[in-house]
């Protein structure tokens, strides 16, 4: 390995807050080319109120390079923690970074910039013996509970080998094995043990997706839009269990989504992500009900509204989101602030300069110009 | 005003060695011209078996076993008598297959050939079905990309130059290609996230106004249908548990069933409400429970359920004097749900 350790390049090489310097100056790029302008704010996590601080996020950023001198800045800048016992959900669209942050938390790509720290020290991943000591402690769940087990074997094969791999220790593997099915409410548990991935459904090969996580024994639990293939009167039970569980084994959950209503109901604190940057994070009910980012509040009015029926379809906000898709424009901005070319708020300064977290009040923040504007309406129109 | 497809009393069994299983069982269905019908249920209520049975797309081991598909679009019988779907002979099913009744399938975004480009794909669509010269036809294709807002340059792109918003456009596209007068769509934007998916939902709905077509929207996320069908049909076991304007269903559902799906998701607007969900999972459909299906899983059920017939009747809700439009009646397989228990708060 050419890069033995997982916070890659050291603080020295960050480019200097206030200089909008791009750092592919020369290359077209995807996604926002220039660097953040302003420091961005420190946030006060509601969730650190549920526990002691587990996984750390310190300035996180991938680049990929696509080839022909273009570079996609899949995330950017990306700074948050997880707290055991709390569940931050990250929330953004298809293609907004969500997964790269949390392949880079889970140590299965290795950042650009900044550093991922478990428990206040940095992650080393470098050797494979460092990186199954370090999956014992972060686990992720998948999306697709139909194509992450393998539907040659059993359950109990699928969770007999991380028991023996991640607790050696263990004498009785049956044992653990029929405690996890237990713990993920698969009973009777031994009816479960023999069967194929083929014989469950949808929902209960999720829950055989959680035990195989929960085998290792993990502090950390990251969900990778865990629920978004199940069908919706079976979501819920899903998030009621991976409630139960963050509750009971004082897990740190990081909830990876793009239904910010589910986030409402099921996360503490909730991160929007917009062109691989955080865009605006708070508590879990105040940025639902009080967005402040033109992005955030775009999103929650995309949500139907069984209250209002037919007002999404009807909303001027159609022709801002949606327009600008369908003219082919779809995905952000290449320079300024990402959300610039579907920002009805867009002003010149937008599409120069990309504005970087700015604090609302201690636990809330959001990277955007045009907050006096965008805030203020918000507030006004009583949401 | 006569319904443009007529689905009665159709039954589809998936003969299998551990015995029949009845994915659809006798339901009735009235699409108007026009109109726009949501289909909603739990995955393997069948609903996507109803819609493919309906237009004979079923392969054995399914098996229609019963019922009629009458459809009486304006070419096929100009004002006479409908024809029924079941009982068509190869050569009229061809007719009738895209040219009357087109299919956006499910997982559309993966429907689209990846070595193709767009336009061989649609030109493909629309020369199979549509006699034209091929200058006329190569138009008609660009025509259509209008139709659903994609530049025209893209007709020159591969499927993964595309994004899975504009994928699905195509695909919305080519179901449009011939002008057909009813449009199945089964779970068209499911992979997709929501602002792309309100933006497809509102061209669905711009679309069908231009062109007049009628919809079958098949999907398991019954908030979508509020916003986007003018009736909901809740299917669940293979059976059809309610139907009615949605406006109706959402405001006053009459079946258990109903009520645990409009408490099953989220709303992102309002109070938090105390979610419930539906417990359990849905039944083995080989081994048909007798009465309600729903038994298992209901949270209201006494012992007269296992008689229940299964037939819709007249739901007159929890509002007196509620004021029904014509041809929106509000119908729930459930007898034992009451105005009055709903009243009572019992349910809600």
């Amino acid at each position: 390995m050419t890069e033995p350790i997982i916070n890659g390049v050291p603080a020295s090489t960050s480019l200097p807050s206030g200089v909008p310097v791009s750092d592919a100056s020369a290359a077209p790029a995807v996604n926002a080319d220039a660097e953040q302008v302003g420091e961005p704010a420190v946030v006060e996590s509601v969730a650190a109120a549920r526990g002691p601080l587990a996984l750390e996020a310190v300035g996180l950023g991938k680049d990929f390079k696509l080839g022909r001198g273009q570079v996609l800045h899949a995330a950017r800048n990306v700074t948050f923690g997880l707290y055991q016992g709390a569940v931050v959900a990250l929330v953004g669209e298809s293609g907004s970074g969500k997964s790269t942050v949390a392949k880079l938390l889970a140590g299965q790509e290795r950042p650009t910039r900044g550093s991922v720290r478990l428990d206040g020290k940095p992650v080393d991943v470098g050797s494979s013996h460092r990186f199954r000591q370090y999956k014992r402690q972060v686990q992720y769940v998948f999306q697709d509970p139909f194509s992450s087990l393998n539907p040659t074997h059993t359950v109990g094969y699928h969770l007999t080998r991380p028991v023996k791999l991640h607790q050696p220790e263990v004498k009785d593997v049956k044992a653990a094995v029929i405690g996890l099915l237990e713990l993920v409410r698969l009973t009777p548990a031994a009816q479960f043990i023999g069967k194929f991935p083929y014989e469950l459904s949808g929902g209960q090969r999720q829950r055989v997706s959680f035990a195989r996580a929960l085998a290792a024994r993990p502090t950390v639990l990251l969900a990778d839009e865990p629920v978004s293939m199940l069908d919706v009167s079976i979501r819920l039970e899903m998030l009621g269990l991976l409630n139960d569980l963050r509750t009971r084994l004082s897990l740190a959950l990081l909830y990876i989504t793009h239904d910010i209503a589910s986030a409402r109901y099921f996360a503490d604190e909730v991160l929007v992500m917009y062109g691989g940057q955080i865009v605006e994070r708070g508590p879990a009910e105040d940025v639902t009900q009080r967005p402040a980012h033109p992005y955030t509040q775009l999103l929650i009015a995309s949500a139907p509204d069984p209250d209002d029926l037919g007002s999404v379809l009807k909303s001027a906000n159609v022709g801002a989101g949606g327009g600008a898709a369908r003219a082919g424009n779809v995905g952000p901005a290449a320079t300024g602030c990402p959300f610039s070319n579907r920002c009805p708020l867009a002003i010149d300064k937008c599409k120069q300069e990309n504005p970087a977290l700015q604090l609302l009040t201690p636990g809330r923040a959001a990277a955007c110009w045009r907050l006096d504007v965008a805030a203020s309406s918000l507030t006004g129109s009583g949401a | 005003m006569s319904p443009i497809l007529e689905i009665s009393d159709l039954s589809v069994v998936y003969r299998t060695p551990g015995g029949d299983v009845r994915a659809v069982e006798g339901v009735n269905l009235e699409l108007n011209p026009g109109e726009v019908i949501g289909l909603c249920g739990e995955s393997g209520s069948g609903k996507s078996t109803l819609a493919y049975g309906a237009t004979r797309l079923l392969r054995p081991p399914a098996l229609v076993t019963g019922g009629s598909v009458r459809y009486s679009g304006r070419r096929i019988t100009s004002g006479g008598e409908p024809v029924d779907l079941l009982t068509m002979n190869h050569h009229e099913l061809r007719q009738m297959r895209w040219r009357e009744i087109a299919i956006v399938f499910q997982s559309a975004m993966n429907a689209l050939n990846p070595v193709l480009r767009i336009q061989a794909q649609l030109l493909d669509a629309v020369q199979a079905h549509l006699k034209m010269p091929r200058a006329e036809a190569h138009e008609k294709v660009a025509e259509l990309l209008d139709l659903v807002g994609i530049p025209r340059n893209r007709l020159r792109s591969y499927p993964h130059e595309l994004s899975g918003g504009m994928r699905q456009r195509v695909m919305i596209a080519m179901a449009l290609a011939t002008d057909p007068e009813v449009v199945i769509m089964d779970e068209p934007t499911t992979a997709l996230d929501v602002v792309v998916q309100r933006d497809i939902l509102a061209q669905i709905v711009e679309l069908k106004e231009r062109l007049g077509f009628a919809v079958l929207f098949i999907t398991h996320d019954l908030s979508l249908l509020l916003e986007l069908a003018d009736r909901i049909e809740v299917m669940y076991a293979g059976r059809l548990m309610e139907t009615g304007a949605s406006q109706d269903l959402i405001r006053d559902p009459a079946h258990p069933y109903t009520r645990g799906l409009l408490n099953s998701f989220p709303s992102i607007r309002g109070p938090r409400r105390e979610l419930t969900g539906i417990p359990g999972s849905p039944p083995d459909l080989r081994d048909p429970l007798p009465g309600c299906p729903f038994v298992p899983r209901c949270g209201f059920a006494v012992p007269a359920c296992t008689a229940v017939d299964m037939t819709l009747e007249p739901w007159n809700g929890a509002h007196d004097a509620k004021s029904l439009l014509p041809g929106s009646a509000h119908l729930t397989a459930c007898p034992i749900v009451t105005p009055k228990v709903s009243q009572e708060g019992v349910l809600s």
